[in-house]
């Protein structure tokens, strides 16, 4: 008796799912700080305003998963947030729906979305949310001095101290140039030469073995915390919240950032195809993505945003100094060239690879 | 004698003959014997023949540059026909004339109808680095392109003629190769064709293998060593203490595998426990601290800790039945006592040492999570390798060959043991 109760629970429980069904979005991003932002920013007033449940799922990086949902033909994510150059390598391979702009709407001061969204944040299969940044943190605590460009990060005698690098050779090879004095707009041309690659390891070379290497995006902040090193690149929203939300002493050194963004795609053969594209056209508008920026340091993908980022979720912070878009972080910053990277990821990690296991 | 019984034939009671009657009981034995074994049957062919088959036909098998398959229809497109074409009629080595470059045209404005650019060019990419965007963007101007289409490549980029590069399209033409199997081992086919090795500043993998039997090995020799004194204490002692201490043993074994090579980062870091004891007792300085993480020390270390259950406990199952008589009957005689532990209890004990060994070695050889997280720069085995195709470069095929390699290696490992040991003297518990 309890048995069958049970089973007939689960049969009305499958058939009230599929109605619900109708009206849901099914959004993978990243978990963590990043996760909860969107969840505030974006999801609970959209489903205030639409009545669509939104479900948040995580993964370490939702372009995996993605891949193997459309290939499996067995797509249970509608919409995705992924890095650039995987949005448009999925793209390439025909695994993303195209997008039209058109759904798009206007900055809230008129400009249509075409020109009020930054440079390369839409994209055929892609709308960008956010702009991220891997730059050079430290501990005040075990640093003396102020680093203030790239050079001292790869100067040991002034600033003693381990280093953490993330293992790969996309970013720590643009940050090894800018390290040796080539300004952030010669970087990716120096790159594209023999000669250039081999400045960049000739660089490493010179701190190979203080370096300490990281994987995962929380390592950076457990490694500066614990004494490990001296010095770490990290992904900017994850030092900010180490500052801000643990009370760490540390800071960040803007000169040579990386910039990139994070975009929506959606998965082909998504179960909830338009509510999808209601989703991204609603959470890219002017006021989600500056509503966003109160709850993590990543910047706004529109120029429109900007003028609404004001406090942190804990209204005491004041975002514009963390965000990687302020004027001052600007100063000598790099944005990532997908291009370049996608072309030549194979050849730089396996020599990265190799330089790695001399 | 053999006359008379050939006539008549053996019958059971109701008269059917006894061979039929028999063949058909057994017939059904059989049957329910193989329905008993057929789930786990299906399910090792579904969840293990077939994706580790499929894995491995990846390894010599690419379609990237051959056929294009819709996602969703599924439908598959031949592609780079005209070009395919080409190269049947012309040797290898021959220059590329107007004629190759209208048939490049055509099977790229072909690419850029089926969206197939980018996987198209990311499978040249592997042999000739910085082409894949010399495809998405052809792709974009085909259409546009005017003849003669040698120049109105060479005005795209002007790498469109290298001899490079049209040697790694003439191999990429058929779907299947033994490049990947080639990289794996550090080799490539140069513009000739020949098998050359690759530039020097480029060659990893040979390297790993090699670190990643070394290490593997080492690991195993220390799993031994430091588990078979204990596994003798725990057969010998009275069960009570044994199994007390036999808890030690697999607590740890019984713990998360993130859990243990965590706890041992807290330990080995240079701001770790180890370190600030030895600063603290005056035996280093605070400058001069030890570096025993993120590299191969972490990694041996970690490693020989995480994988000693799996020695320990083949051992303790093989010691705990040795009658301790027979090396007291050996003392009696007058063997000391390390000619009594050499040629009496040493043997009996063998085929628990080759069960732990090869339990440890295997497990070492494949091992990801550890050297990835302890194993900085030079604690790096063959698997992260492997991983990093798999998850950052998605370039399947070279994972796939490598890992046949590392399968292949381990096959050629376990056949010489068991010559040289024999796998019926394996006793795992």
């Amino acid at each position: 008796m309890k048995m069958k109760s049970v089973l007939m629970a689960s049969v009305f429980a499958g058939v009230a799912g599929a109605a619900i069904a109708e009206g849901e979005v099914v959004v993978m991003s990243w978990g963590g700080a990043y996760e909860k932002s969107q969840v505030e920013a974006y999801n609970k007033p959209f489903a205030a305003e639409t009545g669509i449940t939104v479900n948040m799922v995580a993964a370490d990086n939702p372009a995996t998963p993605l891949k193997a949902q459309v290939e499996a033909g067995n797509v249970t994510v509608d919409v995705a947030d992924v890095e650039f150059s995987d949005a448009v390598r999925l793209c390439d391979e025909g695994l993303l729906e195209p997008i039209d702009h058109s759904i798009l709407p206007p900055g809230d001061d008129g400009t249509p979305a075409a020109e009020d969204f930054l440079d390369g944040a839409l994209q055929d299969c892609a709308v960008a949310n956010i702009v991220w940044s891997t730059a050079v943190a430290y501990n005040t605590a075990n640093v003396d001095g102020t680093p203030t460009t790239m050079a001292d990060f790869f100067d040991t005698e002034a600033f003693p101290g381990k280093r953490g690098l993330r293992k790969s050779a996309k970013a720590t090879l643009e940050m090894a140039l800018m390290g040796d004095g080539v300004p952030a707009g010669e970087v990716y041309d120096m790159l594209g030469t023999q000669e250039g690659i081999d400045r960049a390891f000739a660089k490493l070379d010179t701190i190979k073995g203080d370096i300490v290497w990281w994987e995962a995006g929380a390592q950076p902040a457990q490694l500066l915390a614990d004494g490990e090193v001296a010095m770490s690149t990290a992904y900017n929203g994850r030092i900010f919240n180490a500052q801000v939300a643990e009370g760490q002493p540390f800071e960040i050194m803007w000169d040579g950032q990386i910039l990139d963004y994070d975009l929506f795609v959606i998965p082909k053969g998504a179960k909830n195809l338009d509510n999808a594209l209601k989703y991204i056209a609603y959470s890219t508008d002017t006021k989600r993505l500056a509503d966003q920026a109160s709850w993590i340091s990543y910047g706004p993908a529109r120029k429109s945003s900007a003028a609404y980022v004001g406090l942190y979720s804990d209204g005491v912070t004041e975002m514009g100094p963390h965000m990687p878009t302020s004027p001052e972080a600007l100063q000598n910053a790099l944005v990532n060239d997908f291009e370049f990277w996608v072309d030549m990821d194979a050849e730089l990690n396996e020599r990265f690879n190799a330089w790695l296991a001399q | 004698m053999a006359d008379t019984t050939a006539g008549q034939m053996l019958t059971t009671a109701d008269g059917r003959p006894l061979k039929q009657a028999l063949a058909r009981a057994q017939r059904r034995a059989r049957l329910r014997a193989i329905g008993l074994v057929a789930p786990l049957l299906v399910f090792i062919v579904v969840t293990f023949i077939v994706p580790i088959g499929q894995m491995l036909h990846r390894s010599f098998h690419n379609e990237g540059f051959t056929v294009h398959t819709d996602i969703g229809s599924g439908t598959r497109t031949p592609i780079m026909t005209e070009l395919a074409a080409w190269f049947d009629e012309n040797p290898r080595g021959a220059e590329p004339d107007e004629a190759a470059f209208a048939a490049l045209r055509n099977d790229i404005v072909h690419l850029g109808e089926l969206r197939a650019a980018g996987s198209a060019g990311t499978r040249i990419n592997y042999g000739y680095a910085g082409s894949r965007s010399m495809f998405t963007r052809a792709a974009r101007r085909a259409d546009n392109m005017e003849p003669p289409y040698r120049e109105a490549f060479l005005d795209l980029d002007d790498k469109w003629t290298e001899p490079e590069l049209w040697s790694v399209m003439r191999n990429a033409t058929s779907s299947y190769t033994v490049d990947f199997y080639l990289a794996a081992v550090d080799l490539e086919r140069n513009v000739e064709g020949e098998v050359v090795a690759v530039n020097e500043n480029r060659q990893v993998y040979v390297k790993l293998f090699i670190r990643t039997l070394f290490l593997s090995v080492l690991i195993t020799f220390l799993t031994f060593v430091l588990a078979y004194p204990i596994a003798h204490l725990l057969a010998t002692l009275p069960l009570r203490y044994s199994n007390l201490l036999m808890i030690f043993v697999l607590l740890p074994f019984w713990t998360s595998l993130l859990v243990r090579t965590t706890s041992w980062m807290v330990l080995l870091q240079s701001q770790g426990v180890v370190n600030d004891a030895l600063v603290g007792i005056g035996v280093l300085a605070d400058e001069n601290r030890l570096q025993m993480m993120y590299n191969r020390v972490g990694t041996v270390v970690a490693m020989t800790h995480i994988l000693l259950p799996f020695m320990v406990l083949p051992l303790y199952s093989v010691m705990r039945p040795i009658n301790p008589s027979y090396v007291r009957a050996a003392r009696s005689l007058g063997a000391t006592s390390w000619t009594a532990f050499r040629r009496i209890y040493f043997p009996q004990t063998v085929p628990g040492i080759g069960a732990g060994a090869l339990l440890v070695f295997i497990l070492s050889v494949g091992y990801y999570i550890t050297p990835a997280l302890v194993g900085g720069a030079d604690g790096q085995l063959i698997s992260n390798l492997i991983a990093f195709h798999m998850q950052r470069s998605l370039n399947w095929s070279l994972a796939a060959a490598l890992a046949a390699i590392l399968l292949a290696g381990v096959l050629i490992l376990y056949w010489l043991y068991d010559r040289l040991v024999g796998i019926d003297n394996l006793k795992l518990g």
